[in-house]
């Protein structure tokens, strides 16, 4: 009879520990749908270098002449840009959403610090890459923000659910192996932002969501 | 026998178990952190977090932030090592 008050307490201050620690609001479902709407930009990026291929074909004689034009550039730029913004959306509202469901506030010290931790990598990374461009090496940036992704991730992972680590390994490793086949950019950033999401935000939901 | 001395009759109370626990994984809490995590009223933390006080397994710190009044709690390490018995204890006392 005690034995079971003892196992109560016991509950008790696990979640205390990581109600207190850690920001559990974050929704499984958003990953998923983050994952979606990167396939739908990897799609629309591939059409748009389809496109430009067409158009111009890359004349590697000419090899003063820069392969990517600037329109081009601005298009991929506009179609990333509208992905993050919709998937971070979509992240808030979702979370909030959880977050109301359990009665827990959503702007609180561990929601803080996750977003503290999260950025952090990400900022830095984000930096780097323009100087990749900067300096011409515009091959390997599709690896370093995969790669600063999944560094984002692990960091965030002290801060949140702690599956969301192994999403971090699994982008770390992705953006390594990446830098083994440059030009094909694309292809490994669909299957990092969109199906890991997908994966990883799936298994989350059927985890911590589905009741 | 010697299980039960280590149940620490401070921390017998929903609302004391839930300060340590909280002050164990995180390296300070103020009293609104507090209250909203335990889910308790102003009186009934305050009265818990004196018992926790006096035994000296936690620290407290008034200061002001602005004009505001705000009150610091950060768990000592007596208190810490007490709690952690306490969990143990009550793991094995599970285990039997």
């Amino acid at each position: 009879m005690d034995s079971n008050k003892y196992l109560d307490d016991i509950t008790e201050i696990k979640n205390i520990m990581n109600r207190s620690s850690r920001f559990i609001s974050l929704s499984g479902l958003s990953g998923v749908l983050a994952g979606i709407y990167a396939l739908v930009g990897a799609f629309f990026a591939y059409l748009k270098l389809q496109e430009f291929a067409n158009i111009n074909p890359i004349d590697y004689s000419r090899t003063n002449s820069a392969p990517f034009g600037t329109s081009l550039i601005l298009d991929l730029g506009t179609i990333a840009f509208c992905v993050i913004i919709a998937a971070m959306l979509t992240g808030i509202l979702l979370s909030v959403r959880k977050a109301k469901k359990s009665n827990e506030s959503i702007w609180n010290k561990s929601s803080q610090r996750l977003i503290v931790n999260f950025f952090l990598p990400l900022l830095a990374g984000g930096i780097f890459c323009l100087v990749l461009i900067q300096n011409g090496s515009s091959t390997l940036v599709s690896s370093a923000t995969l790669l600063f992704y999944g560094l984002a991730c692990v960091n965030a992972s002290k801060y949140t659910l702690g599956d969301v680590r192994y999403m971090g390994i699994a982008f770390i490793i992705l953006g390594l192996v990446s830098t083994q086949f440059l030009g094909y950019g694309l292809y490994f950033w669909a299957l990092g932002f969109g199906l890991f999401h997908i994966i990883y935000g799936g298994m989350m939901y059927v985890k911590y969501d589905r009741k | 026998m010697s299980l039960i001395d280590n149940i620490n009759k401070a921390f017998d109370h929903r609302i004391r178990l839930g300060i340590m626990s909280v002050l164990m994984v995180n390296d300070y809490a103020d009293f609104k952190m507090l209250k909203e995590l335990l889910g308790a009223t102003d009186g009934n933390l305050a009265s818990h977090a004196k018992a926790l006080e006096k035994e000296e397994y936690i620290k407290v710190e008034k200061q002001f932030i602005g004009r505001k009044p705000n009150t610091r709690y950060s768990a000592t390490k007596l208190g810490k090592l007490q709690f952690k018995k306490h969990i143990d204890a009550l793991e094995k006392l599970i285990g039997k």
